[in-house]
């Protein structure tokens, strides 16, 4: 099979964060930036699908700033077979904008599936893999929890809200891929130089007007400190007190 | 005019929370711009009879499309339903559900109409509407200026209260627009079928690795049940560990939930976990070890083990109930 996946350069989530930019960037200095989670998972599924499925290729695709050229290299490292950087200057908070520039690029690429993380750690929004569908006019499966393709089928299961849900799709497809699907593979040192020979192609991302934009990034403010009731099941009645009168929740 | 439409989301034959949290909001924002709320209702033939509840909650008009394909999230049908109607408003407003995250981004591609996802608060000015969406895993706040004659916002759960703003809604029946639905839903595997969603319920009772076997979360459901309108959560220790399905997890990957009340059992309060409950109004903590990090942010800590804690807190909250 002929797949797509679309990453995303993202800062290690168990940063501390500190607000720089004119209060509307994040601090970088000392962060430790990497292939976002869900990405990952979605490289190691492709993988996974064509070393089952006997020949086939791999492309991975990202829009981003020059840095994250390292991370395309770190999917080439771990089996991709070859990368397209679509350029920018610094991070899209345009969902549809990123969805423009990746959909113009994958449209005449002959893909059988396209994949992408569920969402990125650092916009939160789940826009961009659906949006793409949407403008590729594909079938989109969003939160893939497990996947299976045959004969041109996929069949997946998703996690809804108190349930599990399991649908079928023909390919080509979209789907965005959920925790728990596959655990993504270290870079063998083999495959780290293999991957400095394999093709990395960079060009403009066509983002189209860009209409969702930062004004402001702050810290959310600190919940203050709470208290210890007491020790054990004696400070039950304390805090059942507390609950009904101070909180008023009980 | 520069109207609001508002997807009120709905499962069976009921508007979820969520949906009338989205009709307060698209209330509000109709009010800021000088316009109506035109709420849209799509679920199973029986929906039309609570498009007057949308009315109390502020919808000056609801169209509803009755339609057995909405037993389930039809996708493809809803979004070309909603779509269709869009264009002429001002924005489009939706929960960021399960159902949203997937519908939101279809409707502002279909619309070529930017989207801001999963946000807190909403105001609005000349062609701006500004929103504030929690990101980097709840750690920073970020504004962001929404330009354009049309934009798609979906809320979080649980961020805007449901307020009374009643009048008669004009209701108009509408018929869903042609769509094929490519992706066909096989099964449904209900997890917690008649449960309260963590989405939803005012109360969340949590169960950490704290309680050392997949049998003890008993204890959490118990203290649940005591509730009365509570669910159920989990850790992602836990969920990894196969004690309590996928979908009960709370944390950075999991649920980001914002109950009145969260009662934490035997989770230390990893930095994943926090990241998905931190927004809660009240915390409540219980667990052996006093340094744990939960109690850092819990508004009320109890150190104890959780098999003497728990059920002595399980009798005091159902006689407390039992005084209402």
């Amino acid at each position: 099979m002929k797949i797509a996946v679309c990453i995303k350069r993202t800062p290690d989530s168990e940063s501390r964060f500190k607000i720089g930019g004119n209060g509307s960037a994040i601090d970088e200095t000392g962060l430790k930036f990497d292939m976002d989670d869900f990405a990952g998972y979605a490289i190691e599924v492709a993988l996974q699908l064509n070393e089952k499925q006997g020949p086939g290729e791999s492309v991975v695709f990202a829009v981003g700033p020059d840095s994250v050229q390292e991370t395309l290299r770190k999917a080439m490292s771990m089996g991709v077979d070859r990368a397209v950087h679509l350029k920018v200057d610094g991070p899209v908070f345009d969902g549809v904008a990123v969805s423009k520039a990746l959909a113009a690029e994958l449209k005449s690429g002959g893909f059988d599936l396209i994949l992408f993380g569920k969402y990125a750690f650092d916009t939160s929004a789940s826009i961009v893999g659906t949006a793409t569908a949407e403008l590729l006019g594909l079938p989109c499966v969003t939160a893939a929890s497990k996947l299976e393709i045959a004969s041109g089928r996929g069949t997946a299961r998703r996690e809804i809200e108190g349930a599990g849900e399991i649908v079928e799709f023909p390919l080509p497809a979209v789907v965005t891929i959920d925790e728990g699907i596959a655990r993504p593979r270290y870079p063998s040192l083999k495959g780290i130089m293999a991957a400095k020979k394999k093709p990395l192609e960079t060009k403009p991302a066509q983002l189209g007007p860009v209409r969702v934009q930062v004004k402001a990034m702050e810290l959310p403010p600190e919940r203050p400190a709470g208290k210890i009731v007491g020790q054990g099941a004696a400070a039950v009645p304390e805090l059942v007190r507390l609950l009904q009168n101070e909180a008023k929740v009980l | 005019m520069p109207n609001v439409l508002v997807f009120a989301e709905s499962r069976g034959t009921d508007i979820r929370k969520v949906g009338l949290e989205a009709v307060t909001a698209a209330r509000a924002l109709a009010d800021a711009v000088g316009g109506e709320v035109h709420a849209l209702v799509g679920g199973p033939p029986g929906i039309a009879g609570k498009a007057a509840a949308l009315g109390q909650y502020g919808a000056d008009a609801v169209f509803v499309c009755e339609n057995a394909a909405f037993a389930h999230y039809a996708r493809e049908t809803i979004a070309a339903t909603i779509a269709e109607r869009a264009k002429s408003y001002r924005a489009v407003v939706l929960p960021f559900s399960a159902t949203g995250r997937d519908l939101g981004p279809r409707l502002a591609a279909k619309l070529d109409a930017p989207i801001a996802a999963d946000i807190v608060s909403l105001s609005a000015s000349g062609d701006t509407i500004t929103v504030k969406h929690p990101g980097y895993a709840n750690k920073v706040i970020v504004t962001l200026a929404v330009t354009g004659p049309l934009a798609v916002l979906s809320l979080r759960p649980s961020a805007f209260t449901p307020k009374e703003a009643p009048r008669t809604p004009r209701t108009e029946s509408i018929t869903a627009s042609a769509a094929t639905e490519r992706v066909a839903v096989k099964e449904v595997l209900e997890g917690a079928r008649g449960k309260l969603d963590l989405g939803e319920a005012p109360v969340i009772v949590s169960g950490g690795r704290g309680l050392r076997a997949p049998e003890n979360f008993k204890l959490v459901e118990d203290l649940a049940a005591a509730f009365g309108n509570a669910a159920v959560g989990a850790t992602r220790a836990v969920t990894d560990e196969g004690w309590r399905p996928v979908s009960d997890q709370i944390g950075q990957t999991g649920r980001q939930v914002s109950p009145q009340l969260y009662v934490a059992v035997g989770i230390s309060g990893a930095i994943q976990h926090l990241a998905g409950m931190r927004t809660a109004k009240t915390i409540v903590a219980i667990n052996k070890d006093p340094e744990a990090p939960i109690f850092k942010v819990a508004d009320y800590g109890v150190v104890g083990d959780v098999f003497e804690v728990v059920p002595a807190l399980t009798d005091a909250v159902r006689e407390a109930k039992k005084g209402h």
